[in-house]
C-alpha cells in the first residue's frame, strides 16, 4: 500500500525527499513555492492572526521559560511562578563533598549525572551513525539491484513499521537474556565480553540491523538519483561497494542527516529501553537518570522535595535538544514533513 | 513475534529466567487471566479515553495552526519554529512538566485559572482530572502534526481555489470541498500514527506517576495506561507469559483499530490522480 499511495500523494509527483532537498520540500513548507490557497490574508486579518499566534506562542514557550527560571532558584522559591527569580541560586555545580540537603546537581551522592550525560551522548552518536549506515546499505540494495522477491521483501520491512514496540519488547528482552547467560561468567562463550542485560549493548546493537522507516526514506532518496550515474561509475570500474560509498552516500547526505538527527533524538528521548536493561546507575542514560532523581528527590510532588535539583536536571536534559534543533532546524522540519508523505 | 505468541501460552516467569524451573505450557490460562484481572480492563479504558481525548484535539489544533501559517504573509517561519519546540522536549521532561505545571496548589495552570476566576481542580491527584491534564500536555506537542499539514496545504494547487472563487464558493465551501479532500491523505496518516502512538503511551505518564521511590505515594489508577501495566507485569513482577498475552491483546486492538480506520477512511481519503 505504501509505495502505491506514495506516488499518488498530491505533491505533483515529487515523491518524498528528492536529492534537491533544500529546494523542493523546504520551499513548499516555507511557502515560497506557490501552491496552497495562494491568497494572503488582508492586512487587518494578518494583524489579528499575528496577535493570536503570539498568544499561542506564549503557551508553547512558557514551560521552557518557567523551567529555566525554576532551575536557577533556591528550593523554597521553585513554585513561586516568578519568571525572573527573586533569589538566584546556582543549582548545577557545587561543593564536591556537600552538606546533606545542600547538594548540587552534579555533586549528588549516588547520582553520577556527568556519566549519564556522557552515556546519552555517545550512545546517541554511535546508534545514529550505525543506523544511518546500515539503513543506507539496505536501502541502496533495494533501490539499485533488481532481484526476484524484492517487492515482497520490501513490503515485509515496511510491515515491521506497523509492529508496536510494546509487542516486541518482551521477546527482544528474552533474546538479550539468553545472550546474557551465554556470555556471562558461566556461559559457553564466556570469552566474549558481557553483552547482555545490564550492559549498554542492547541500547545500540539493534541499530546494526537498520530501521524500517529510515530504509524507506533512504530508498526513496536513492531512487531519485539517476541510474546513469551508477552505470557510468560501473564503466569506470567501480564495484558495487565503491559505487555506494562514492556516489550514493555523498548524494544522499541530506537524507542521511535527517536519519542521523532523528535517531539521536530517539535515543535522547528513550526511557523504556534503558529502564528495561540497565540496573547499575552508573550505566544510566540521561532520561533514566532524571527519572531516578525525580523519584528520589520529588517527595510526592508538593513543595517539600528538592525540586530545584529536579528542575536543573530537566534543563540539562532539555537544552541539548534545543541546541541541536537550533543548528539543524531545516532537517528536523523536512524530516517530519517527509514522514507525512509516506502515507 | 512468534516467540511472544509462544510465551503467551506459558507460565514463563522469574523462575524460568533464572533457570530454576522448566517452562510449562498453560494453554489459554494467561488469556483467561486477562479477563479476570480488573486492572486490564481499567488500563485499556484509561488508554482509550486518553487516545480519544488527544487525537482529534491534536488534529484540529494542528490543522487550525497550519491553515493560518499557510496564508500568513510574514513571520510564518518564526511561528512554525516556536510551535515545533515542544516536540523536541524529551518525554521525561514532559512528565515532569505535568507534575509542576498542573500542581493543584502552586501549579501555574491553576494560578492562571484563578486569575480569571475559575477555581482549578487538583489535576495531578484528582482521578477525574488526571487524564485531562495528560491530554492537555499532549496537545502542547502538536508541532510535528502541524508541519505535516503545512506541507500538505502547500501542495494543493492554487488554481483549484481560483476556479472555486470564480464559481462563487465561499471560504467554508472552499475548506470542505477543496482543502479537506486535498490534504486528506495527510490527515489520514496522522490519524493512524497519532492513534497508534496514543494507544502505546508510556514515558510521560510513567515519569509523572509511576516510580520506584515516589515517597510511598500510591500510583493513581486513573493514570494506569495499558503499556505501563504491561511493563510492570513483565519487568517488575516478571510475569513474562501473562505480559506476552497482554502484548498480544494490545497488538490485536491496534490492528483492529487501524483496520477500522482504513475501511472508514476509504470513503473520505482522496488520492490525486486516482481513477474514481
Amino acid at each position: 500500500m505504501s509505495a502505491g499511495a506514495q506516488s499518488n500523494f498530491p505533491t505533483g509527483g515529487a515523491g518524498g525527499l528528492t536529492p534537491r532537498v533544500g529546494h523542493g520540500l523546504l520551499g513548499r513548507v516555507l511557502g515560497r513555492g506557490g501552491g496552497g490557497e495562494g491568497r494572503r490574508f488582508s492586512r487587518l486579518k494578518t494583524a489579528f492572526f499575528i496577535v493570536l499566534l503570539t498568544g499561542i506562542s506564549v503557551l508553547a514557550v512558557y514551560p521552557f521559560i518557567w523551567l529555566v527560571s525554576a532551575a536557577l532558584k533556591p528550593q523554597s522559591d521553585v513554585f513561586d511562578n516568578k519568571l525572573i527569580p527573586t533569589n538566584w541560586q546556582w543549582n548545577f555545580t557545587g561543593d564536591p563533598s556537600p552538606v546533606s540537603g545542600d547538594e548540587r546537581l552534579l555533586a549528588l551522592p549516588d547520582a553520577p549525572v556527568l556519566s549519564w550525560i556522557w552515556n546519552s551522548v555517545w550512545i546517541g552518536l554511535l546508534a545514529a551513525l550505525i543506523v544511518a549506515l546500515s539503513s543506507a546499505l539496505v536501502a541502496f540494495a533495494f533501490a539499485y539491484f533488481r532481484f526476484p522477491g524484492r517487492g515482497f521483501l520490501f513490503a515485509l520491512i515496511l510491515a515491521t513499521m506497523m509492529l508496536p514496540g510494546a509487542v516486541t519488547m518482551i521477546p527482544v528482552y528474552l533474546i538479550w537474556n539468553e545472550i546474557t547467560q551465554l556470555t556471562g561468567e558461566a556461559g559457553r562463550v564466556a570469552f566474549l565480553p558481557d553483552i547482555g542485560v545490564n550492559t549498554q549493548y542492547p541500547l545500540w546493537v539493534p541499530n546494526l540491523f537498520g530501521s524500517a522507516f529510515y530504509i524507506f526514506l533512504l530508498r526513496q532518496f536513492f531512487l531519485g538519483i539517476p541510474r546513469d550515474l551508477f552505470e557510468a561509475a560501473r564503466i569506470d570500474g567501480d564495484n558495487y561497494f565503491s559505487m555506494f560509498r562514492r556516489i550514493a552516500l555523498p548524494l544522499a547526505k541530506p537524507a542521511l542527516v535527517v536519519v542521523f538527527i532523528f535517531e539521536i533524538q530517539a535515543k535522547w528521548f528513550d526511557l523504556l529501553t534503558p529502564l528495561i536493561y540497565l540496573r547499575d546507575s552508573a550505566l544510566y542514560t540521561l532520561p533514566l537518570g532524571l527519572k531516578m532523581i525525580l523519584d528520589q528527590q520529588g517527595a510526592g510532588g508538593g513543595g517539600e522535595g528538592r525540586w530545584e535539583i529536579i528542575m536543573a536536571g530537566t534543563l540539562v536534559t532539555v537544552l541539548p535538544m534545543l541546541i541541536l534543533f537550533a543548528i539543524f532546524q531545516r532537517y528536523f522540519i523536512e524530516g517530519i514533513a517527509t514522514q507525512g508523505r509516506k502515507g | 513475534m512468534v516467540a511472544s505468541l509462544y510465551f503467551s501460552f506459558t507460565d514463563y516467569g522469574i523462575e524460568q529466567i533464572a533457570g530454576f524451573e522448566e517452562t510449562s505450557r498453560v494453554g489459554l490460562e494467561n488469556y483467561r487471566q486477562l479477563l479476570d484481572d480488573p486492572k486490564i480492563a481499567l488500563s485499556l479504558k484509561n488508554t482509550f479515553v486518553y487516545t480519544i481525548l488527544t487525537v482529534p484535539a491534536k488534529m484540529a489544533v494542528a490543522l487550525g495552526l497550519a491553515m493560518i501559517l499557510a496564508r500568513l504573509a510574514f513571520a510564518a517561519g518564526f511561528f512554525r519554529t516556536v510551535f515545533y519546540l515542544p516536540d523536541i522536549t524529551p518525554p521525561v521532561a514532559i512528565g515532569i512538566f505535568i507534575l509542576v505545571l498542573f500542581n493543584g496548589s502552586t501549579g501555574v495552570v491553576n494560578v492562571a485559572l484563578e486569575f480569571v476566576g475559575i477555581p482549578g481542580p487538583f489535576w495531578t491527584t484528582d482521578p477525574s482530572w488526571i487524564k485531562p491534564s495528560l491530554a492537555i500536555m499532549s496537545i502542547w506537542t502538536v508541532g510535528g502534526t502541524m508541519v505535516i499539514y503545512l506541507a500538505a496545504l502547500k501542495a494543493v494547487p492554487a488554481h483549484l481555489y481560483e476556479a472555486a472563487a470564480i464559481d462563487g464558493a465561499g471560504p467554508w465551501r472552499r475548506f470542505f470541498n477543496i482543502t479537506l479532500p486535498m490534504i486528506s491523505p495527510a490527515l489520514f496518516f496522522t490519524f493512524i500514527v497519532l492513534t497508534i502512538a496514543g494507544l502505546q503511551t508510556f514515558t510521560e505518564v510513567f515519569t509523572a506517576y509511576f516510580g520506584a521511590g515516589s515517597a510511598g505515594v500510591e500510583a493513581p489508577d486513573a493514570a494506569l495506561m495499558n503499556v505501563i501495566y504491561l511493563f510492570r507485569q513483565a519487568f517488575e513482577f516478571f510475569n513474562m507469559g501473562f505480559a506476552s498475552a497482554m502484548a498480544w491483546l494490545l497488538f490485536a486492538i491496534i490492528m483492529i483499530v487501524t483496520a477500522v480506520q482504513f475501511v472508514v477512511s476509504r470513503r473520505f481519503v482522496f488520492y490525486q490522480g486516482e481513477k474514481q
